[in-house]
């Protein structure tokens, strides 16, 4: 049975792994940004511009944490223009979502053709590497599909560690979560509702460029225009799928990668020589909506989502 | 319309024209041609690239004033023709793929612009040419390579869009391949986008699991999959051998030169006229040809391929032309 066989394999487990890193990073920003009540749909500009930074600046030296850290920044940068127009200056956040996402893509762009106006194939840098870690590695089934990973792979994996800590286990978490579901509250207790929206929406920004970095530092070496290919918005849906919870959203961000990594495989079996191929490339999407339908009705939103909040009104 | 000035007083001015232009930027720019090219894509995706090649080639020559548009949306397509059109160039080379019968309007409204377009149809009159990368005889060669090459006998192909010129080559490649190998079979699988590398290396990393031991790389991203994989791949349209060494077995090369410069020699001597430019892209006519990394392939293969070749180019063997979608073998 073909199907089976490809569910019970080592790869499809670790191209699913794969191909959910940079949707982990994604969704764990958005999810960040939307507990504290912002939407940011930036995210797809965002991606753009943390794989255009990160690559060009391990292109120019930088050496490849040095690149996540500019990709990172790129990110962060953009997610305060987004901040300071939603947070403080309360403007729809969805038209100045969409405004960084236009602004961040057509500037990454810009940059990349004046920084190499005259290639004619695309630069490559030297990319992470497959993790080969003594014994571990070597183990089966556990071994490629964990520790045969690229390091920004066990960067998601940490951050879904750090994120619930933060949102569950800290003091931090507990303001961040109010200031999402009622910020008067938060003010009541002398905590600036502006500083933390702001600081959400800039880090919530900084993992998603890391998202978009993931695909020109490790799942490939270099940086084409149209690349993130969607992958931005499929992290806003997640988020909705995971009911804003970072273990949930991991999981998420693995199924769709599962369904993604199924298809393609499915595609070269006797199955695909008999269903056109676009059925194909539409299942994780048409998967996707069944499973939000289901979980999305149960989906417990923060309160203030998309609620500007000004000093002083009620 | 009225017309004044005698045929003395035009020359002289044309005369003092171009000695001012000779004067600021070389004698040749007075003959140059006005060339806009407006690509769908950025000018590194290998399709594209050689377009652009073969007009930066011919630019500096000095036979044409070359600028472009890149990226362009197909959406937005349109209206960047309009302008160059209402700017004063004389050709336009682009590629319609997403807006054939809009494309073909703009071109009547401007009946002095001179259209070079990279189009599934055909051309129209008075103005409107097409081309388009008819590549399919060394595609077809450097699938007799990889039918040599393998050993499982299984050969992934991984395409961008399932549209007649993909599909052309693909098809090419498969016969290719089975002349030599009967027992080959073909792994299929698109992207449905032309520009997702990372996409396009999981797709091939699926095949090689399923014991695809050659890839056929229409896209970027195929070749890193063989290279991480220790496979071999057969590159298209561009020549990848420098950036994966040892894994590239053969290459189907495109060549845009000879349609740009029957068309740019057109425009010069005022006999641009609406045709199907395709034929440049064959072998024949230096628009195709065949790379092999001699020392990657068995030496029978080597000899088998080269006869095909010189039959191709003496017009003895015709490579079929088929434009359906390639599917998976059982």
């Amino acid at each position: 049975m073909d199907i089976l066989q490809i569910l019970l394999s080592d790869s499809f487990w670790a191209a699913s792994l794969r191909i959910a890193t940079p949707l982990i990073f994604g969704v764990l920003g958005a999810l960040l940004c939307e507990k504290s009540g912002v939407l940011n749909l930036g995210i797809e500009g965002i991606f753009v511009a943390g794989a255009m930074a990160g690559w060009l600046a391990v292109w120019a030296g930088a050496g490849l944490w040095g690149g996540v850290l500019v990709a990172a920044l790129a990110g962060g940068f953009f997610g305060l223009i987004h901040a300071i127009l939603t947070v403080p200056l309360g403007l729809s956040q969805h038209v100045s979502g969409l405004g960084v996402t236009l602004f961040a893509t057509s500037s990454s762009y810009f940059i990349y053709r004046t920084a190499l106006p005259n290639v004619s194939s695309p630069p490559r840098i030297e990319p992470f590497r497959a993790l080969d870690i003594p014994v571990l590695s070597d183990l089966p089934f556990v071994g490629p599909v964990l520790f045969q990973q690229t390091a920004m792979t066990w960067l998601a994996l940490g951050m879904v560690a750090l994120v619930w800590y933060v949102l569950e286990r800290s003091s931090l978490g507990v303001a961040l979560k109010a200031v999402g579901d009622n910020p008067d509250s938060v003010d009541a207790q002398g905590l600036s509702v502006y500083g933390l929206r702001i600081g959400a929406v800039v880090a919530g920004s900084a993992l998603m460029a890391l998202g978009g970095a993931f695909l020109t530092m490790s799942a490939f070496d270099a940086f084409f225009f149209g690349m993130v290919n969607g992958r931005g918005w499929i992290s806003i849906a997640l988020v909705i799928f995971a009911s804003w919870r970072p273990g949930k959203a991991l999981l998420g961000a693995l199924l769709f990668g599962a369904f993604d990594a199924f298809q393609v495989r499915l595609q070269t079996t006797d199955v695909g020589a008999l269903v056109p191929g676009q059925i194909f490339l539409m299942a994780p999407y048409i998967l996707s909506i069944i499973a939000l339908v289901i979980v999305a009705r149960k989906a417990d939103y923060p309160r203030a989502l998309l609620t500007p909040w000004f000093k002083g009104q009620r | 319309m009225k017309r004044t000035g005698s045929i003395s007083r035009r020359l002289m001015i044309a005369a003092v024209a171009a000695s001012g232009l000779a004067l600021s930027a070389g004698a040749a720019l007075a003959q140059s041609i006005k060339v806009a090219a407006i690509y769908t894509l950025p000018v590194e995706q290998q399709w594209i690239s050689r377009i652009h090649q073969a007009l930066n080639t011919a630019k500096d020559r000095g036979d044409i004033e070359y600028v472009f548009s890149e990226n362009v949306a197909n959406t937005d397509y349109e209206r960047v023709m309009r302008e160059y059109a209402e700017s004063g160039v004389q050709l336009i080379v682009g590629e319609v793929f997403g807006l054939e019968r809009a494309a073909r309007k703009v071109a009547k409204d401007y009946p002095e612009t001179a259209f070079l377009m990279g189009s599934s149809f055909g051309p129209v009159g008075p103005n409107f040419s097409v081309f388009d990368n008819w590549i399919h005889e060394p595609s077809y060669l450097s699938g007799m390579v990889a039918g040599g090459a393998t050993k499982t006998n299984i050969i992934g192909m991984v395409g961008g869009y399932a549209i007649p010129e993909v599909n052309r080559l693909m098809n090419a490649f498969m016969e290719g391949a089975r002349e030599v190998n009967p027992d080959v079979r073909f792994l299929v699988n698109f992207l449905d986008s032309w520009y997702d590398p990372p996409k396009a290396k999981e797709s091939a990393f699926a095949m090689m699991d399923a014991g695809a031991d050659v890839m056929f790389a229409e896209r970027f991203g195929v070749s890193d999959a063989a290279v991480e994989r220790g496979m071999k791949a057969v590159g298209n349209v561009v020549d990848t051998s420098g950036d994966y060494p040892s894994t590239i077995l053969a290459s189907a090369l495109w060549h845009m030169e000879p349609t740009i410069d029957k068309a740019i020699a057109n425009v010069a001597a005022g006999t641009f006229q609406a045709a199907d430019y395709g034929q440049y892209s064959f072998m024949g006519f230096g628009g195709g040809s065949l790379v092999m990394d001699e020392s990657l392939i068995p030496a029978e293969t080597v000899t088998k391929v080269k006869e095909y070749q010189s039959e191709i180019m003496e017009g003895l063997f015709r490579v079929n032309v088929n434009d359906e979608r390639p599917v998976s073998d059982k």
